[in-house]
């Protein structure tokens, strides 16, 4: 009886410790699923990308609809090439959208900010695979600082 | 001369401490399988070393996970960055508190129980009566022991995280108004399963060898007196503690130096 009692507890008790690595894997650590649900890709070109990162959101008015998923250099001269997983509620971009590089507060990570574009008969939506074109890069504040030294110069 | 002797011998001494330290865990560990005897003997002591720490785990791993958030908090309040808090708590519950204050805890707790224990059988003989009865006392004392403190103390390390961040999360989430949305997804995207997670328990399996082997080397080669025990129980916590801070510094260096 006293074996079979202290069976129970250490049963219980490796179903604890395992039950802590579940917690700690799927609630404090990162899969690979970073949004729920169904998704689709798309894909932007930037001139610069700034400090964005892989798993930075990409947001529409503040809401996250999805994640970066990959950031590698792509084509001829070696562009900025950005891939996203939007999630499958927001299917119905349209093609004129423009994608731009945002930053949350003064020091704060940096994110995709997502402009949904004008709808019309004449545009399509976004599908999966595609590539958004409209992007605008991220604000590099050595350049601005640069520039506005240089205009401040000429005068 | 007198000082050069002493010197040579307590180095002879070590280096002979260090051999028969692993002799005598070649000894319980290798060897013919017997899983129909030595399955109840490891469930008993898994009993006795694991689950009877599981209070003290829980409770200063929720303690810790707390003051971790509170102070976190106080710091991190003056530059407007209290989000962080999530990530601050789980990164250092994970990396570096869960497996080490387990591995000291764990010294203490089971570590000293488990010294006493087989200095006693030592010292009331025992060991050495299972000798004659032809039963190999490492294989039916030593090994169960060692078994159960190596997969129970990188379980108790993960539980000893895990409510620490839950802690953290009560007193940041709860008390100090950390936004709960933030708290988790911001501790997600800054903790790695496999650079964090994974390097963590690869530390506490660490510790957990080293303190099951310290605690059962230092029973078996005490003095079979009263003080003898005693002097064991007692460098078994000291030797360990000290054992953990060194192999901490070496892994974390190794892992997160680099």
């Amino acid at each position: 009886m006293e074996s079979r009692k202290s069976h129970i507890f250490v049963g219980l008790f490796v179903v604890v410790g395992v039950l802590a690595l579940l917690f700690i894997a799927l609630r404090a650590a990162s899969g690979s699923t970073v949004t729920a649900g169904e998704t689709y890709t798309l894909y932007a070109k930037f001139d610069n990308i700034g400090s964005l990162k892989v798993r930075s959101p990409v947001k529409v008015g503040g809401v996250v609809v999805g994640r970066v998923t990959n950031i590698s250099l792509a084509g001829e001269y070696y562009e900025p090439l950005v891939e996203m997983e939007i999630s499958k509620d927001y299917d119905k971009f349209s093609e004129t959208t423009s994608l731009s590089v945002l930053t949350a507060g003064l020091l704060g990570e940096q994110y995709l900010g997502l402009q949904p574009g004008f709808i019309d008969d004449t545009v399509g939506t976004l599908e999966d695979g595609d590539t958004i074109s409209d992007t605008k890069s991220a604000l590099v504040l050595e350049q601005l600082i640069g520039q506005f030294l240089f205009s401040q110069g000429e005068n | 001369m007198d000082s050069l002797a002493r010197l040579g011998a307590t180095v002879t001494d070590s280096v002979a401490g260090i051999g028969r330290a692993l002799a005598m865990l070649l000894g319980a560990i290798i060897g013919k399988p017997t899983p129909r005897k030595s399955w109840p003997l490891f469930i008993q002591q898994m009993y006795v070393v694991g689950v009877l720490s599981l209070i003290i785990i829980v409770v200063s791993g929720l303690f810790i996970g707390m003051v971790l958030g509170l102070q976190g908090y106080t710091i991190l309040v003056d530059y407007g960055a209290e989000q962080s808090l999530g990530p601050m708590v789980a990164l250092s519950l994970l990396r570096e508190l869960g497996p080490v204050v387990t591995a000291l805890l764990f010294a203490g707790r089971a570590g000293s129980a488990l010294t006493a224990e087989i200095g006693l059988m030592k010292a009331t003989e025992q060991l050495s009566s299972l000798e004659m009865m032809a039963v190999d006392p490492l294989r039916r004392v030593i090994a169960p022991r060692f078994w159960a403190g190596f997969v129970s103390m990188p379980l108790l390390a993960l539980i000893f995280s895990a409510v620490g961040i839950y802690g953290g999360y009560l007193v940041g989430s709860g008390w100090l108004g950390v936004d709960e949305g933030a708290f988790w997804s911001v501790m997600q995207s800054a903790v790695d399963w496999r650079d964090d997670l994974m390097n963590g328990i690869i530390k506490s399996l660490v510790f957990a060898f080293v303190v099951t082997w310290i605690a059962l080397y230092k029973g078996y080669r005490c003095e079979p007196t009263s003080a003898g025990i005693s002097k064991a129980t007692t460098s078994t916590v000291v030797t360990a503690s000290l054992a953990i801070l060194g192999l901490d510094f070496i892994l974390t260096a190794l892992m997160f130096g680099g």
